[in-house]
């Protein structure tokens, strides 16, 4: 009378449902969902196209249209601004030139000078704008400083110069090595600093110059305007006690010329004046690298031709945030929760197969547009090149700017639940602190802060603007300086975004599907 | 008509996510409006600034509330299917999308409101210690005074074309992310492109025919010369966004099963 019962059982052998199981149900979902594929393909195509007009645009620097239009490169290939008066002969071999400068003032003793004006001697290897040089020199703001090939700057004694306190400069030539020297009296001498030049030629332009870049008026505090370069400036630095030893040529060699390019707003022409020993040379412009913000604005970056990489992170953010909505609109999460109840895995899943899918579509659309907007500034290339490891951080590192806020909006969304609330919420985290802050709307301050506690800071991967000490300029959010470094800004999104999926982790266990 | 707005009404009452965003529309544009008056400064050389302007800074971040809860008023009814009961009460969708416009126009003007007063309010106490005072020639601005006044009840009627604006795309979208997305893009992308275009004209004109930019020169009170529009002619093509948006939406709603 017993009767035996047998459970059925099913044929098909059990499946272990392991994360690469749950990998492939994601990525299954992701590629056969039209608008998911559809968005990402937009926001690739958005990111190009506008990279497009970005660098279509017409160069305001060009000022002559039969000219390649060209910035002037330094010896390391960076871009330099090479404009001023100087007055100087040729010095064959070894050598040395010494001055006494007596006064650094503005043309005509009206207004002051900028802190950068600057005049004293300098060695050059030839005429060409962004040839190799080394310098020694007075400034009005910034004491004495020995500066070489553009980038190189070296304080040495604090001070204004006045007839009272006069500046005794020398340079000396040792084969490539030039040194600078500074003294109080003539007599006793303190090295300001040495510079390698490579490559120096055995005959170099040796003599006296001055420049004084235009000055910023600084009205980035206003509201929603941007700072304007100023009017050119002058300044006139009186030299005497000239002395050139170890040349063929005599004293009434001296010959003053304007370098760098005809007059325009940034510098005017210069002239000098001699009386007897003494020289007074009136110079504009500067010897410096150049720098983004009002005295170059307009100039491309590989920046511009990225702009358009916040209306693809619109695209994505909607596209990541429906990932997860999408099941709870649907009742979908209670399969995917039942095929792979350790709930964990979920949020895991869907944000690994997220940030691999908008990071390969990211990488070929920022590379693309990079290279384009490259090919179409020809010739020349962008008027601030990079090096290629520079363009290669900067393009994967917008990639990794997609894919890490895709991951960012699926966590929000997961935590909400609702579509509408989460998209506006990742766009008001990242997105709006970036146009609140580069578009001017803000003044420089809370924009700087934006940038440095928002996810927004991850657009800091996209910087490579460089900044000098030695330039003055508005190195603020709206000219492409972030407050924080490339990837230290990068950091601050992943870090967000790490908070997020936790949030997201412990809200799925917790609660139910 | 009536009982379609009694029905709206009591939709929108009784839903707990229209009642918290409006709640943050005033709190966030309030906070934004007085975050942006403490950093500002004035040297004693003259601030040369616009006060109106820089009070209402917050609108810039409340009109994304506002778009949210306009798309949720429609597109909420179409992820839970209540458009088919709506639609079934009032059959002419013309009405009901009627219906839905004036209801978010009250309480977007309300808060509104409320949050254009407590930006000025904020400003008017934190501005003056900034050295924003009378002495600077940076009168403190008097909601009486005529452009401040233009300046403040022009932000409310900004958030309310914004609301349709947004009402009307999310009617034609449907899909509620989909919507929130394309209302931001409207308002954001052209402001960011027009930056990439260097040609003055184009510049202009992109500043004239953006809904965020050309509305927002209501805002001015100072250097009306250098706009690009005028303050009520700005307004005026964000409202032709709207209606646009909005007869857009009304048609597809017509047109198209629920």
């Amino acid at each position: 009378m017993t009767l035996t019962t047998t459970s059925y059982r099913s044929g098909t052998p059990a499946v272990h449902a392991g994360f690469a199981q749950q990998l492939r149900a994601e990525w299954t979902k992701f590629r056969t969902v039209r608008g998911w594929v559809a968005g990402l393909a937009a926001a690739a195509l958005v990111i190009v196209l506008i990279g497009l007009i970005g660098a279509h645009t017409e160069r305001p620097t060009c000022e002559d249209p039969n000219q390649p239009c060209t910035g002037a490169r330094g010896p390391g290939g960076e871009a330099v601004t090479d404009r001023f008066y100087f007055v100087h002969q040729p010095l064959t071999g070894d050598g040395s030139i010494t001055v006494r400068i007596t006064s650094l003032a503005p043309e005509g003793a009206k207004g002051g000078l900028p802190p950068w004006a600057k005049a004293g001697i300098v060695l050059k290897a030839g005429d060409r704008a962004g040839s190799a040089y080394a310098a020694v020199m007075a400034t009005a703001g910034h004491g004495v400083r020995m500066q070489h090939n553009y980038t190189h700057d070296t304080a040495g004694a604090p001070g204004t110069v006045s007839a009272a306190s006069p500046h005794w400069l020398r340079l000396t030539r040792t084969g490539d090595t030039v040194t600078g020297y500074r003294s109080a009296d003539g007599a006793r001498w303190t090295a300001v600093g040495t510079a390698r030049l490579t490559g120096l030629p055995s005959q170099v332009q040796a003599g006296m110059f001055a420049a004084s870049p235009p000055a910023t008026e600084s009205t980035s505090q206003k509201f929603g305007g941007l700072s304007n370069r100023g009017a050119p400036t002058r300044a006139t630095g009186v030299f005497d006690h000239v002395a050139l030893s170890g040349t063929e040529s005599g004293d009434a060699a001296w010959h003053g010329e304007q370098m760098g390019g005809p007059a325009d707003d940034f510098a005017s022409d210069g002239t000098f004046r001699r009386a007897d020993d003494t020289f007074t040379v009136t110079g504009s412009g500067d010897i410096a690298p150049a720098v983004g913000g009002p005295m170059t604005a307009g100039g491309q970056t590989i920046e511009r031709s990225l702009a358009g990489t916040f209306v693809g992170l619109i695209l994505v953010i909607v596209v990541g945030v429906t990932f997860i909505t999408a099941e709870y609109r649907r009742g979908l999460i209670r399969t995917t929760l039942m095929a792979s109840p350790r709930r964990g895995r979920a949020p895991a899943a869907k944000a690994v197969v997220l940030a691999a899918v908008t990071f390969a579509a990211g990488l070929p659309a920022a590379a693309a547009a990079v290279l384009l907007g490259e090919w179409l500034v020809r010739p020349g290339g962008f008027d601030f090149p990079v090096g290629s490891l520079t363009e290669l951080r900067v393009v994967a590192g917008t990639a990794a700017l997609l894919a890490v806020t895709a991951v960012l909006a699926m966590a929000v969304g997961t935590v909400l639940r609702r579509s509408a609330g989460a998209v506006t919420l990742v766009f008001a985290a990242i997105v709006l602190p970036y146009i609140l802050a580069t578009a001017s709307i803000l003044p420089a301050g809370p924009s700087q802060w934006l940038l440095r506690v928002t996810p927004a800071a991850g657009f800091a991967i996209q910087q490579n603007m460089p900044q000098y000490a030695q330039v003055d300029s508005d190195y603020t959010p709206a000219f492409g300086y972030f407050p924080l470094p490339p990837w230290g800004g990068f950091a601050v999104l992943c870090g967000w975004t790490a908070v997020a999926l936790g949030a997201a982790v412990f809200m799925m266990r917790r609660r139910d599907a | 008509m009536k009982q379609t707005l009694h029905a709206e009404w009591t939709k929108l009452r009784t839903v707990t996510a229209p009642g918290w965003l409006l709640l943050a529309l005033v709190v966030l544009t309030v906070a934004v409006s007085a975050a942006t008056a403490a950093a500002a400064e004035c040297p004693s050389t003259g601030c040369h600034q616009d006060v109106a302007r820089l009070s209402l800074a917050g609108i810039h971040v409340g009109q994304t509330v506002v778009a949210v809860l306009a798309v949720l008023v429609i597109s909420g009814e179409y992820s839970t299917g209540m458009m088919r009961t709506t639609l079934m009460a009032t059959p002419r969708r013309s009405t009901v999308l009627a219906a839905k416009s004036v209801v978010l126009t009250g309480v977007v003007l309300v808060a509104g409101a409320v949050a254009v007063f407590g930006c000025l309010l904020a400003a008017g106490l934190i501005l003056p210690g900034n050295g924003f005072t009378t002495a600077q020639g940076q009168a403190m601005p008097a909601p009486a005074d005529g452009p401040t006044l233009r300046a403040a009840a022009g932000s409310v009627l900004y958030l309310v074309l914004i609301a349709l604006l947004a009402l009307g795309t999310a009617t034609a979208v449907r899909d509620p992310a989909a919507a929130v997305g394309v209302v931001l893009g409207l308002l954001f992308v052209l402001p960011i492109l027009t930056q990439l275009v260097t040609d003055p004209d184009w510049h202009r004109h992109l500043q004239q025919i953006a809904p965020m930019t050309a509305g927002l020169a209501i805002q001015s009170t100072t250097g009306a010369d250098s706009l690009p529009i005028g303050p009520w002619a700005g307004l005026g093509v964000l409202a032709g966004w709207a209606v646009a948006a909005l007869l857009g939406g009304g048609l597809v709603l017509r047109l198209r099963d629920v």
